[in-house]
């Protein structure tokens, strides 16, 4: 278990990251490296006569033979229904469901009881808000009568988020009659956090932001936003999608309520999502989706419920995608999620300074605070056409909005091109995607 | 280093089209208006027709919109071609191009009935790409159905 305090002191250092990497030795040598890519099979593909130069981490990671092998293996040899079942098989279901519940805990540095499976972060968060809204409607009261949302109340999110972490809160808004607010960016892409201070108050009842920027890859300072969520008694709700994956993330020592994320961008599989919840919230909430598995007794006319994580786990469960995600995170934690973080550095800061030297390119958002990730636009070329050009090399990118629409219209553009890296992405990718994209202004004829 | 499917994919027609586009830029009197989106990217047009009193010829197409170089050379391929067709004539060379773009490849465009929007033929090789190409085809048909039902 890491210290408390600890994923604060991460976030400083990775701010002050400065890329001298002749004085500071790699997170992997070239041998590690290989070794990790070795254990990705699909990194071997060649797309359009090319390797594979795979920069859409981001959008969705690649898996190791460990977690491709998991789910295999429970579909092969222990595959049946979770709790319930008086057989050998049911029980090591049981048993591997569980156990992938801690492993994911763990990780997190959360209880067990705290850890809810969702089929992604967006049904995570709609999850959270679904429940603020049925205590709203006076569900679950008395325990849930400290949710309840009304006009007047506020909710707050940022200008940069992921519509999974604006829509949501619109929906739950317009629902109780309370007014969603919203701290906007800068020019530059920074949150103003000076005006935080002054949207953050006494009517807010819930804060909800990203603790990285899907389009930015800039880290938030999550440390004033709780402490103002904290002072107004707030409830935090942490969109951990791009930072659980890529940095060692303590809820714990953040000091959230609830925290989501996505099995899919951490090795493991689509369909299998994380929500971490305060124990003794989660068991104040109602539930949000209903039906069996998640009841204690049922008559003709109502349910009881039982406390989490089960109640929030209704109809059959996503098995073996949890138990391949716990592998993920096995994987993750053998490899040290420290040095991840710091390969990942090195590459965002290497994305960044060529990006930076590169004419008719904007870099969108500030440079430091990074992850490995980076959205451009690129002057006079459309980002689908740029995402055409670079696939042609089979370069993989991500292009479009990035399910961000308010941020890059706050920036002055509709799309970008995004790269972003992970732990078996290599300087030599970062470097073909940055010689790619110096040509691609040629190619369309637009730097004369 | 970059490959012939990307050179027939981006033609120089195709760049002058994107560059310097035919009937961009939306003009007063017009029979019918679309608006048409590409969610996923954020590609955007508005495509109108004017249509001859009394007829049912397109005198002139005109649009705006933003997004790719291919949404945007398509639009202006259109409007090039459509100009003095009757909307059936229209409708016919719509078919032909969806038919073309739902090809994979397979199907080259009829030159006599499109005209230069046959070297959008290319696209059709890359799925991901059809939409674009067809964002301002679909705009002309709804258009165009608009302008039956008045």
């Amino acid at each position: 278990m890491r210290p408390p305090g600890s994923a604060e002191r991460r976030r400083v250092s990775l701010r002050n990251v400065v890329p001298t990497p002749e004085l500071v030795p790699a997170a992997f040598t070239a041998a590690d490296l290989s070794a990790i890519r070795a254990e990705f099979p699909i990194l071997a593909e060649r797309v359009n006569g090319h390797p594979l130069v795979y920069l859409d981490s981001g959008a969705t990671s690649q898996k190791p033979r460990a977690v491709l092998d998991a789910e295999r293996d429970y579909n092969e040899h222990h595959n049946s229904a979770v709790h319930r079942g008086a057989h050998t098989l049911a029980a090591l279901a049981t048993e591997q469901f569980e156990n992938a519940r801690a492993t994911v805990a763990r990780f997190v540095g959360a209880g067990e009881n705290e850890i809810v499976w969702t089929s992604n972060a967006t049904e995570g968060i709609n999850l959270v808000a679904y429940a603020l809204g049925n205590a709203s409607l006076g569900r679950g009261a008395p325990a849930s009568d400290r949710f309840r949302l009304g006009p007047g109340d506020e909710l707050v999110v940022t200008e940069l988020e992921h519509h999974a972490n604006l829509i949501p809160w619109q929906e739950l808004a317009a629902r109780t009659g309370a007014t969603l607010r919203f701290i906007p960016v800068d020019d530059a892409g920074e949150l103003r956090m000076s005006e935080a201070a002054a949207i953050i108050g006494p009517r807010t009842r819930v804060v909800a932001f990203a603790h990285v920027s899907n389009v930015l890859g800039t880290i938030s300072p999550v440390a004033e936003l709780v402490a103002l969520a904290r002072a107004a008694g707030a409830l935090v709700v942490l969109d951990a999608c791009q930072s659980v994956p890529h940095l060692a993330v303590d809820v714990k020592a953040l000091d959230v309520d609830f925290a989501v994320f996505s099995g899919h961008k951490m090795l493991g599989p689509t369909g299998v999502g994380v929500l971490y919840g305060r124990a003794e919230l989660l068991d104040a909430l109602p539930p949000f989706l209903t039906g069996g598995s998640m009841i204690t007794t049922v008559t003709m006319e109502r349910a009881e419920y039982l406390p989490a994580p089960q109640r929030f786990e209704a109809g059959t469960q996503r098995v073996s995608q949890a138990i391949a995600l716990a592998a993920a995170v096995d994987y993750l934690t053998a490899v040290g999620m420290d040095r991840i973080e710091r390969h990942e550095t090195e590459l965002g800061a290497r994305l960044v300074a060529g990006l930076e030297a590169m004419p008719g390119i904007r870099l969108l958002g500030p440079t430091a605070g990074r992850i490995g990730l980076a959205s451009v636009d690129v002057d006079g070329v459309h980002s689908h056409d740029v995402g055409q050009f670079l696939d042609d090399r089979g370069i993989a990118v991500r292009v479009g909005h990035h399910c961000a629409q308010p941020l890059h219209r706050r920036l002055g553009v509709t799309s970008s091109t995004r790269a972003s890296t992970y732990l078996y992405s290599t300087t030599d990718e970062v470097d073909e995607f940055l010689a790619g994209l110096a040509e691609v202004r040629t190619f369309f004829g637009v730097d004369q | 280093m970059t490959s012939s499917e990307l050179q027939s994919l981006y033609q120089e027609i195709i760049l002058d089209h994107q560059k310097h586009p035919h009937g961009f830029g939306l003009v007063e009197g017009a029979a019918a208006s679309s608006h048409q989106l590409n969610p996923t990217c954020g590609d955007e047009i508005t495509l109108e027709l004017h249509v001859d009193a009394g007829t049912d010829v397109v005198s002139a197409v005109h649009w705006t919109g933003h997004g790719c170089a291919i949404s945007q050379a398509s639009a202006s391929l259109f409007t090039e071609m459509a100009d003095g067709h009757t909307l059936a004539e229209l409708d016919e060379r719509i078919a032909s191009f969806r038919e073309v773009m739902r090809s994979r490849g397979t199907i080259e465009a009829d030159e006599d009935l499109l005209g230069d929007a046959a070297v959008l033929s290319g696209v059709s090789k890359y799925i991901a790409r059809v939409k674009c190409a067809m964002l301002a085809w679909v705009a002309a048909e709804h258009a165009i159905a608009q302008v039956r039902a008045a």
